[in-house]
Order: structure tokens, then sequence, then C-alpha cells
């Protein structure tokens, strides 16, 4: 009963969305004033939030059809079992694909709502549009769930037990980690329906990139963290160690980040000077389209992929046409509306905004080649040339040499003006490089160098130097003396700190990238009860093997004391499980972290009886590869949140 | 202003593509296996542990071999079409039981029937890595002489059944056993 309810839910919101998307855009086209059209585009707040209603009204009845174990929906039945732990019943709600299709439309009415109810000052005719634009999009994620891929679908008779959540997706790490992905791909949906909102307005001013400026930082934040979860969650939960495999779906999620980075970029000089603005809507366009199009490359199966989701061409079909839809159609409006704008500001060639501009070639040219990179082994099939698969070695060939000079100008953009700037901006930044170049080559002579690695660590102690540089400039510390520091410090924006942290970020990431890249050892060697094993100046000693029983798996837990000169460091027990379900043993790395190393242990094979294979890895400065990830998303936070954007606000409503 | 019909163009092509691409099969990796000897080896039975098979047990027949497993879902979705290939007298179907457990096997067959002239018990999957398995379940035809044919990955329809495996066996089970 109940999850007939839930797809009975479903339907409702579909007509609502329907409802949604049309009446409200069609009723600002015709607004003369009179209060018809008024009341017509009134429609679209109430729509907004009944949808949110009940799409949430059928996932919760999803969720509850996990937690009593309902083996009646087929969906439950192949995604859960009755040993799994309760958390991973709740995770298990958006392990497959038709749960996670679910989420997906979950978190885009959320974000409707969102707009609904903070968007107060927009004038009605905008709101209307982007409510309606939202819509549109959900009419298409609705149909898709109830035609092709509803999760409510039952199975009649009962399955008995079910069979049990992928191994590998049992674990806290991906639980959070489609959440936050989605609260970035969806989010991009709000950039997007601004855009196009402004292109049928024939309004792309300051105020339009105003309104979608913390809606698209708050979008890429969540995404940056997506990505990050998803990364760090491969380093730990594969076994391999890895951390980034430039994967199909990996690449899926990184072409949307790397274009919406460049995104919030351009929306900053369309906002700050009115110039970019043609670029801006099709970048918010670009970052939509790629996220739809990652959706469709992870479920229609054009690609093959570790992450191998169940999948299906006639789903593959709907995602294609939505797709041509969707992006066709703004890509028309936008090459029919586009000729009117004007170009805005002008620039010199020295300014703040060509080198943003700069940068957001850059980024557009990365997402190209990864794009590119990604889909060759399909342009090559479909040309019926054979088939091929790419890999690292391409995208690592392609991708640095064009973050490089990126890297570069992103320590110096900050302190170029806008509009007309020349090298006396930049001039106090000599000093800057010259001390990034020495510390790098201490650092290099201090762990071993190699070309690479003080490349890399050059460029991020320039990015880290220049941010502070940057940071005591604006607070004239070597200057003013009248001012309290305190104040001068309290007077910066967030936005300002937002931009500063999330720089320092890509510094902290480009130092762990480099080392763990450059210095890591790895050592895979077959150990008996009482061998020790040296890596990295640490002694494993490997006590023993014996067999434990977890809740929904057995396992072989190998126990290893890690000492250093001789004094303890920690006590490591990877373990092989062996899931209740079947399938394969799943390896389950032990990790002793460290802020400048990380002791990585997995357990492979055993080749004789007491004897195992095990993979021993020394990988340097992992750590701030994700503590630079966590910093460029809490930046992007902390600048959504700017006072400026909502001070406009409850200043309007007040009025 | 062709300049901005342009983004318009470039995704046009690319809808081409990935048109294209939906109608192709990614997982049809051209398996190297093909018109090559089917790998040896020799497993005990699933039903009698006791008891051995292997490839040399079928020499001299059309014969297949289905890779399954009782933790596969898509096994499930597949097993009526074996089924109905059993009851067809096609040609003697081999299961091999690939990274299963013995228990869970047998009550899969007890439960929903048993279409195998005889399941091979592949429990590490080291045979599976043979025969390149890289996901349950696949099928091989082999011919009189041991040689394999045809595979297909991921389940056998009715549609491969009358499209290509018919057709398939039936011009196998005319060529001679030698030469």
């Amino acid at each position: 009963m109940i999850p007939e309810l839930g797809s009975f839910a479903l339907m409702l919101a579909f007509c609502v969305a329907l409802l949604q998307g049309v009446v409200p855009i069609a009723a600002s086209l015709r607004n003369n004033g009179a209060g018809g059209a008024a009341r017509w585009m009134a429609l679209a707040r109430p729509a907004a939030y009944s949808q949110a209603v009940l799409v949430t009204i059928a996932f919760a009845c999803l969720v509850h059809a996990f937690v009593v174990n309902d083996f009646s929906v087929l969906y439950v039945a192949s995604h859960s079992n009755t040993a799994l732990p309760l958390q991973y019943r709740i995770s298990a709600v958006w392990g497959g694909h038709e749960g996670s299709l679910l989420l997906w439309v979950e978190i885009l009415v959320l974000w409707t709502a969102a707009v609904a109810l903070l968007s107060r000052q927009l004038p009605a005719e905008m709101l209307a549009r982007v409510l309606g634009v939202m819509g549109l999009i959900s009419v298409g994620f609705l149909a898709f769930t109830l035609w092709t891929s509803n999760p409510f679908e039952r199975l009649l008779p009962a399955a008995l037990q079910g069979q049990d959540l992928n191994p590998l997706l049992q674990d806290i790490g991906m639980i959070a980690h489609p959440p936050l992905l989605y609260m970035g791909y969806v989010g991009f949906s709000v950039a997007f329906a601004f855009a196009i909102a402004a292109l049928i307005g024939g309004q792309l001013d300051a105020a339009w990139a105003r309104w979608s400026r913390p809606w698209t930082l708050v979008a890429w934040s969540f995404m940056t963290l997506g990505i990050f979860l998803g990364s760090f969650w491969a380093y730990y939960e594969l076994g391999w160690g890895g951390w980034w495999f430039w994967d199909a779906v990996e690449n899926a999620s990184f072409m949307p980040w790397l274009v919406g980075t460049a995104l919030i970029h351009s929306l900053s000089v369309t906002e700050k000077r009115g110039s970019f603005k043609n670029w801006t809507v099709l970048l918010a366009i670009m970052a939509f389209a790629l996220s739809l199009l990652g959706t469709f490359l992870v479920r229609s199966g054009v690609l093959t992929s570790v992450h191998a989701f169940a999948t299906d061409p006639s789903r593959g079909l709907f995602i294609l046409v939505f797709l041509a839809l969707v992006v066709g159609g703004s890509l028309l409006l936008y090459a029919w509306r586009a000729p009117s704008v004007g170009l805005g500001g002008r620039f010199a060639a020295i300014s703040r905004e060509s080198a943003l501009l700069a940068n957001n070639v850059l980024l557009v040219a990365a997402a190209g080649t990864v794009l590119l990179g990604t889909l060759y082994p399909l342009f090559l099939d479909a040309l019926d040339m054979g088939k091929i698969s790419v890999g690292p070695p391409y995208f690592e060939t392609v991708f640095v040499p064009l973050m490089a000079p990126m890297l570069l100008l992103l320590a110096a953009g900050p302190f170029l003006r806008w509009k007309q700037a020349g090298f006396k901006d930049v001039r106090s930044l000599r000093w800057v490089g010259v001390a990034a170049v020495l510390c790098a080559i201490a650092a290099a002579v201090a762990v071993g160098s190699s070309p690479l690695l003080v490349m890399g660590l050059t460029l991020a102690a320039w990015i880290l130097l220049a941010t502070v540089w940057h940071l005591l400039q604006r607070l004239r510390v070597f200057e003013d003396n009248r001012t309290r520091f305190s104040h001068r410090l309290g007077s910066l924006p967030g936005s300002y700190w937002g931009m500063l942290i999330a720089h320092a970020g890509i510094g902290v990431f480009v130092i762990g990238v480099t080392l763990v890249k450059g210095r890591e050892i790895s050592h895979d060697v077959p150990l008996q009860a009482g061998d020790v094993h040296q890596v990295g100046g640490y002694d494993f000693r490997f006590i023993g093997a014996k067999n434990v029983q977890g809740p929904n798996y057995s396992a072989v837990r190998g126990t290893f004391e890690v000492t250093r000169d001789g004094k303890p460091v920690a006590t490591l027990s990877p373990e092989k499980r062996q899931f209740a379900s079947g399938g394969m043993p799943m390896t389950e790395a032990a990790i002793h972290r460290g802020p400048t190393r990380d002791l990585y242990l997995a357990l492979g094979e055993e080749v004789a009886p007491g004897k195992w294979v095990v993979r021993i890895q020394h990988k340097p400065f992992v750590a701030w590869i994700w503590g630079g990830a966590l910093l460029i998303g809490f930046g992007g936070l902390l600048a959504a949140l700017d006072k400026r954007y909502r001070l406009k606000r409850s200043g309007r409503s007040a009025a | 202003m062709k300049r901005f019909i342009l983004p318009l163009g470039v995704f046009v092509a690319l809808l081409g593509f990935l048109w294209v691409g939906l109608r192709l099969n990614p997982r049809e990796v051209p398996s190297p296996l093909i018109d090559k000897p089917a790998p040896m080896f020799a497993l005990a039975q699933l039903h009698e542990p006791g008891r051995v098979i292997g490839p040399h047990d079928m020499a001299g027949q059309v014969w297949i071999l289905n890779v399954w497993a009782s933790w596969c879902v898509a096994c499930r979705q597949e097993h009526p079409v074996l089924m109905e290939m059993a009851r067809m007298k096609l040609a003697p179907i081999v299961g091999l039981n690939y990274k299963d457990n013995r228990d869970d096997g047998l009550a899969t067959l007890a439960r929903a029937g048993d279409p195998y002239m005889v399941s091979a018990f592949d429990q590490d999957g080291r045979v599976g890595i043979d025969y390149g398995v890289y996901g349950v379940p696949e099928t091989f035809v082999i011919d009189k002489r041991g040689v394999i044919r045809f595979k297909q990955i991921g389940i056998v329809t009715p549609e491969v059944v009358t499209g290509k495996l018919i057709p398939l066996i039936e011009k196998l089970n005319r060529e001679p056993a030698h030469g």
C-alpha cells in the first residue's frame, strides 16, 4: 500500500511540475501589466512548494520500504537485505539506478522550493520564468522515473530475502557522496534556469548575475565536496590506494565542475563590470548540459566504467532525447537572443577581466580535453574504427600543461585592477615569485628532487605566498597604523575570504598531488607471521591472520605492528571480506593517517597456507589533497554566504 | 551572427555521436577466445564433489558453457531462457558455478530448476579467469572439436537464442567432429 502511495505521489508531482513548467512562463510572455497574467505567474511558487512536498512523500515511502524490508518492491529486493545494518538500508535507497534518480528529483524539487522561498526580491516575471524552467526540468526527470525507472515496481510474489547492497557501497563515505554530488549537479539547474529566464526576458544585466551568483556558488561548493568525498572513498575503499582514476564516471562529475569554476569567475565579471554576458550565459548552459550529459553517460551504458550501474538502452534513449530538448532548446534560444545583448564594459589587455578571461578559456579547454578523452572511445566506435580505451596517460599529458598556466595566473589575478591594470599592480609579486622558487627548491632538496616535483611545489608555493601577500596588502599591514587591525580584518567581505581560502586550497591541493605523485612508495610482498618488511622508514611486522565475523560478511583479518626506529607507531588490521550475499571478496584497507604521510596496508591473496601477499604503501602528504579540496569547497560556501547577497534581500523585502 | 549558432552546431554533432553510441554495445568487445580451443579445466561437480567435469568430457559434441552464480541477479532473469533451451534439447548446457558457495548454488537450482546437464564448481573463479569472464552471466558455444565459436556477455535473451544460438548450433552440428 505504501509503495503505491509513493507511486501516486510521483504521478501527482508530475502533473504539478507540468503546470509549474507551462503556465507561469506562458503567462510571463503575455504579461501586459494587467492583473490576469500576474495571478497566473503567481502560480509558480505554490506549485514549487507542493511539488516538493509530493516528491518528499514519495522519497519517504521508498525509505520506509527499505527500513521495513519490503521485498515485494523489486528495487528493495535487489538492493537490500535483512542482514544489512539500518544506516546502509537507508543509503541503499540511492544505491541503484531507480533510487538515485528519485534522489536526483528530490534534490531538484528542494532546490526549486529554496529558490521560491529565498527569491522574494526577484521581479515577478523573472521568478515565474526561473521556477517554470526548473518545473520543466522536473517534468523530464519525473517522466523518466515514472516510465522507465519506477522504484516502486512490485515483485510478486515477494522475495523472502533481498540481494544485498553492493558491498562496495556499504560504507559511510558512500552514504554521503551521492547526495552531495547531486546537490552540485542539480544545483547547476538553478544557474541554468536563471540564464534561460534572462535570455527569455532579454535582460542579461548585473542584477541577473548577482541573483545567480550565490546559487551557483553553493551548487559548485557541494559539487566540490561531492567529488572530494567520492575520491576519498575510492582511496580507502577500493583498496588500491589510488584517489583519481580518470574513469568515465569521475570525468562526468569533473567536467561540470571545471565549467562551473569558469562560471563562478565569469559571473563576477558580469556582476561587477557588465562584461562577458553572452559568455556567462553560455557557461551556465554548458555547466548544466554537462551535468545532464554526465547523467546520460552514467545511466545509458554507452561507456563502460568501474562504476558498473545496471544499464538499459531504453533509458539511454530517453535521456538522450531529454538532453537534445533541454540543451538543444536552450542553445537555440541562445543563438536567437544572444546577438542582441550588448558587450558591456570594455577592458584593456592587462586587467582583471582579461586575466579572468584567460582563466575561463583554460578551464573550458580543460573541460573540453576531458570530454574528448571520455568520449573518444565512443567516437571511434561510432565511426567503426575499433574499440580502444583512453586512460590516465592521455589525461595527464593534456591536463597538466593546461593547468600549469592556470595556476600561475590564479595567484596573480587578484592583484590586477578591473578595466585597466599595469605591471605596477603585480610588481610586488616578483619577490613572492623568488620566495616561491626558493621554498620549492628547499623542499625538493629535503625530499629528493625531480623536475616535475620542483615545478609542482613552485606553483603551490607561488599560490600560497601570493594569497597571503594579497591579504596582507588588503589589510594594509605595512602602511596603516591609524585604524584598528581587528576593524580592518572584520571589514573584509565574506566573498573575499572565500576567494582567498579557495585559492589557498588549490595551493594545498597541488602540494598533496605533487608529493603523492612524485614520492609515494608501494611494495607488494608475501609475508608470513613474524616477517618484517620496511617501507619508507617504517617497519611492518606481520603478527598473523585470523577469521572474524561481521554482521553480513565473514572476513580474514591480518594484524600488523608498525614501528619506526623501534618505537611503536600503530597496529593496523586490514581485512578481506566475503559478503554472505556472495560476489567478489572485498579488500578493506587499513590506513594510519598523518598530516605528512599515510601508511596504507591492504591484504592480497593467500599464496600458501599462512602466507599472504600484502601491499604496503607509504603516501606522503596525501592528507593535503583532501585538506585542499575541503578548503576549496569551504571557500565557495563562504563566498555564497557573503552579506552583500543577504542585505539586498532583507532590504527589498522590508520595503 | 554565425558565432552564436556555433555552440548549437557543436552540440548537434555531439548528439549524433551519442545517438550512434547508444546503438553500440561497449561490452561487445571482440573476445580473443573466439575460434580458439576452449581452455582446459577439471573441476569438481557441483552436485557430486567427488566427480570431475571438464571440456574433455564434452569432446565430440556441440555444447554450451554458461557461467552463473547464485548471487547474480541477472542470472535469475536469464534462468527461464536456459530452462527453455534445456527443454528444446538444443545442446547440452554445462554450468560453471562461478565464485559461489556450494550450498547457495545447490539451493538456487533446487528452487528454480536445473537447466544444466552438469555444473562445474569454480569456487575461486580460476577457470573463469581462463575464460576471460568479467561479468556474470556469460555464455560460450563450443564446437565438436572443442573450439569456442560464440561468446555472449550478459544474459542470453530469447532473441539471442532464436537469432544466433539456434542457427549457429544447427550449423555446428553439421560440421564433422574431426578434420
